[in-house]
């Protein structure tokens, strides 16, 4: 692996750094066998030529090329004064504090690096080593933004220039982290380099307008505009929950109607809204569990309070409050009793943790993840289960918003303890897992060839995890299942496993937990889960 | 001498300082959004062992919230002391950390003990091996049983550190001359120490003479060459610590305490929620099409605002 030093970011060239597939962390069989391994597509020249494509073999932003110096100029001073209010109490109270501890008191001790999946999975790229972006950061802060530091910066912190190039590559080093912050669990210190890289991405967001596409134009500005990112209004929404809710009734044999906009309820669930697109049968799963366990519970026809993304969380604090607002406002005007989210592991962070400290007043509803719901009324005894219908093998995989992020780690356990019989961990799990590959936003971001990156780089060590997790039943006899109760984990797994043909060659197919939970009550037909389906 | 002792005194004063800026700094940010990280150590019962949260009970706002102080101290004990979390995570590190660490503890725990031998002689308690006070020998035992360990440790964690900020390519561009600068510094500051004791002062007594003589009105004893040397490094590391990377342990109060643990809920009617109503209210300076603050809209407005269905932001 060629050396990559920080001060080389500023240095202009063709691509500072290059995954070679074969460096990259082994795979278990039968993806030790290079010809099992998908090619991984090059940029095409047209891509290279017109966006911002320099720091390695892939382009997840695209943010197109100045064409003259003043244009280079201007972003480079924009993203300096963007830099400045980072770091003022005013423009960033959601997270000064941590980052002037981040920035400040890095030891420099390289701990983070081998608790990156990413920096493993790439063969050690150095690059993608958690503390490489922030030292460029951490450079550009003390060189520009700190009292004398182009006098004693580089003497206490390194060199590093701040021109164009180092601008674009860092916006898109900034999308080279799924900011699942194990590296932040390893710190001595506890620095935190995910949080860094957020807040580069929030630099760019707050002060250029520069964001993945997929996040803020198709994602949370969609979702504000028209009620969803998947862009479906109030009626497509209706139409489509009363065509899944006709789907149960037959699938299911219980007659199941979703309630909408019930003044009062319990519970409002909001779902993250890409599932009733995808994976309609998880929304269904979930009525079919509230209608049997009798919750008096409601779903929102509102604009935005029927999606419970909240893609902010990943790039822009403003855009976080905007749709956070949005979902407790509905439920205060339907008097709801607590917002329950489905399975998402970024909406659950986003509305339970993250948003906690924006909601003040009569906004701050009660609320709480799907996941400790579901846990009470599966150990309710409301629901007949015969854990014999789940008789194959499962492994979980924990989703770093819900677990590491927050703390929910035992209910989705007890769950399955409880109802599939073959169930095992993989290794490591809870609050030490390995991300997917696809948090921080990846899992629906594939532009130009970024899905080749996901699948070869970020989403690696999570294959390898699930391999071994099933390695003593690998036959494609056995029909295996992956339960991850997120929806973005999902988009990922889902991508990762076709990529790889794992379906095809080991039979792992990837689900909710809601779908296991229905798939052995015993009110319900036998085969909720289709096998063929994926 | 004269200039020597107001120059610890200007050291100590200036270290005060830095401290203090240092703490003040973190104290006065505003609380920020959560951000913890689990294992939160205070969390109750089993919760802690695998790193769940109040988040796991249903209804979790009517559940009364009761953080442990021992699960806390059973977290923060073993990393301050030991570096646990070095420990875990890098090994080779800590072989080299542990060492300079401890001995530091060791060094400020044996400047504790002079100072307090240093006083006890003031109100005429010798401290020596045949002293005949009840308090003297002990602390004269312990002064060295505590220094030497110190010394030595941290001469070696030093050299060790510096050697593999030297050889480790994956640091080696990550180091700067200020790390080589710091770790030296203080390995030369502890060196002058030890050859202070090993060549003229075996018992600590010219130190602990010379420490009393820094209280005002007590004649100063002049220090032989090496005590000198040793109390003019050690005041100027003193003062240049709180000013580098090396203070990071106050950093690391706030890291763990104010962010990896901070799960106070924002209840109704709370302090928190009052704070969080006063940074609402900040005016923004975001200069972003969709954002637009201009200094002159809150956060809050910004916050709340619709996106116009054909609006092209």
């Amino acid at each position: 692996m060629k050396s990559v030093k920080v001060e080389d970011i500023s240095k202009p060239s063709d691509q500072l750094t290059h995954v070679e597939p074969g460096e990259c962390m082994p795979l278990p069989p039968p993806y030790d066998d290079p010809a099992n391994i998908p090619q991984w597509k090059p940029l095409n020249e047209q891509a290279r030529r017109d966006v911002e494509s320099s720091l390695d073999d892939t382009i997840a932003v695209g943010f197109p090329k100045p064409k003259t110096k003043e244009e280079e100029r201007e972003l480079v001073n924009k993203f300096l004064s963007g830099l400045e209010k980072l770091f003022s109490k005013e423009n960033n109270w959601t997270f000064y504090q941590p980052l002037l501890l981040s920035m400040e008191n890095c030891a420099r001790c390289m701990t983070c690096s081998d608790a990156c999946h990413i920096y493993e999975a790439s063969g050690k790229n150095p690059v993608y080593r958690p503390a490489y972006r922030s030292e460029v950061l951490r450079r550009i802060y003390n060189k520009y933004i700190k009292p004398g530091g182009k006098f004693f910066g580089k003497w206490r912190n390194g060199e590093v220039d701040l021109n164009w190039t180092t601008v674009a590559r860092l916006l898109e080093l900034s999308y080279r982290c799924n900011l699942c912050r194990r590296c932040a669990q390893t710190c001595p210190i506890g620095v935190d380099n995910a949080l860094i890289a957020h807040e580069i991405r929030k630099v760019f967001s707050q002060e250029l307008g520069i964001a993945a596409k997929e996040l803020h134009e198709k994602g949370s500005v969609l979702q504000l505009k028209v009620g969803s990112s998947t862009g479906m209004n109030t009626e497509v929404v209706k139409d489509n929950i009363e065509f899944i809710d006709e789907d149960m009734t037959d699938k299911t044999g219980m007659e199941i109607h979703t309630p909408w906009d019930k003044v009062g309820a319990d519970v409002l669930l909001i779902h993250n809204a890409g599932e009733i697109m995808a994976w309609p049968e998880n929304p269904g799963a979930f009525a079919v569990i509230f209608e049997a366990a009798g919750v008096n519970w409601t779903m929102s026809s509102e604009a935005v309070a029927y999606d419970s993304i909240n893609y902010g969380v990943w790039y822009d604090d403003f855009m976080l409050a905007k749709v956070a607002v949005k979902h407790a406002q509905v439920a205060k005007k339907l008097g709801v009793k607590k917002i329950v989210i489905g399975e998402c592991g970024h909406a659950t962070k986003a509305l339970v943790v993250v948003a906690d400290r924006v909601l003040t007043g009569d906004l701050n509803v009660p609320r709480e993840s799907a996941l400790t719901f579901l846990r009470d009324l599966v150990f309710s005894g409301k629901l007949k289960l015969d854990p014999s219908r789940n008789d194959f093998p499962v492994t979980l995989h924990d989703p770093c918003n819900m677990v590491r992020l927050a703390g929910i780690v035992e209910p989705q356990r007890q769950i399955l303890r409880k109802i599939a019989p073959k169930f095992r961990e993989m290794e490591p799990h809870g609050v030490d897992n390995y991300c997917c590959g696809g948090g921080s936003g990846f899992a629906i971001m594939s532009p130009y060839n970024f899905g080749d990156w996901r699948f070869h780089v970020s989403g690696r060590k999570k294959l390898q995890q699930v391999l071994n997790a099933f390695r003593d039943e690998l036959s494609p006899d056995i029909p295996k299942y992956l339960c991850a109760p997120c929806s973005n984990c999902k988009g990922q797994l889902r991508d990762l496993l076709q990529y790889y043909n794992v379906w095809e060659k080991l039979r792992i197919q990837y689900g909710g937990l809601v779908e296991l939970i229905v798939n052995c009550m015993v009110d319900v037909k036998l085969g909720f889960i289709d096998w063929e389906w994926h | 001498m004269i200039l020597l002792e107001f120059l610890i005194y200007l050291c100590v004063a200036v270290c005060g300082v830095g401290v203090i800026r240092k703490i003040y700094q973190y104290v006065n940010t505003p609380v920020h959004l959560r951000w913890e990280l689990y294992p939160v150590a205070h969390e109750a019962g089993e919760k802690v062992c695998y790193g769940g949260s109040y988040f796991e009970d249903v209804d979790w706002w009517k559940c009364p919230r009761k953080p442990s102080l021992i699960g806390e101290l059973k977290g923060m004990i073993p990393e301050m002391l030991f570096v646990k979390a070095l420990y875990e995570h890098n090994r080779p590190l800590w072989c080299r950390s542990f060492p300079f660490h401890f001995g530091l503890y060791l060094l400020i725990g044996f400047a504790g003990l002079i100072i307090t031998g240093a006083f006890l002689n003031l109100i005429g308690l010798p401290v020596a091996w045949a002293s005949p006070s009840s308090l003297g020998r002990p602390v004269y035992i312990l002064t060295i049983l505590v220094g030497i360990p110190g010394m030595l440790l941290t001469l070696i964690g030093s050299a060790a550190l510096f050697h593999r900020r030297m050889i480790d390519l994956d640091i080696k561009d990550f180091t700067y001359f200020s790390h080589y600068f710091n770790l030296g510094f203080i390995f030369a500051t502890v060196f002058f120490v030890f050859l202070a004791w090993l060549l003229s002062d075996r018992g600590f007594s010219g130190l602990r003479n010379f420490v009393a003589g820094l209280v005002p009105f007590v004649p100063l004893q002049p220090p032989g060459f090496l005590i000198s040397v040793e109390a003019l490094f050690t005041s100027l590391l003193v003062a240049y610590i709180p000013f580098t990377n090396l203070s990071h342990p106050i950093a690391k109060y706030f890291t763990y305490h104010k962010v990896r643990w901070d799960d106070e809920p924002n209840l109704p009617g709370s302090a928190m929620e009052k704070r969080i109503g006063e940074y609402l209210n900040y005016p923004v300076t975001w200069s972003a099409p969709h954002l637009q603050g201009e200094g002159a809209r809150t956060w809050a407005k910004i916050a709340t605002e619709e996106i116009k269905k054909d609006e092209k932001r």
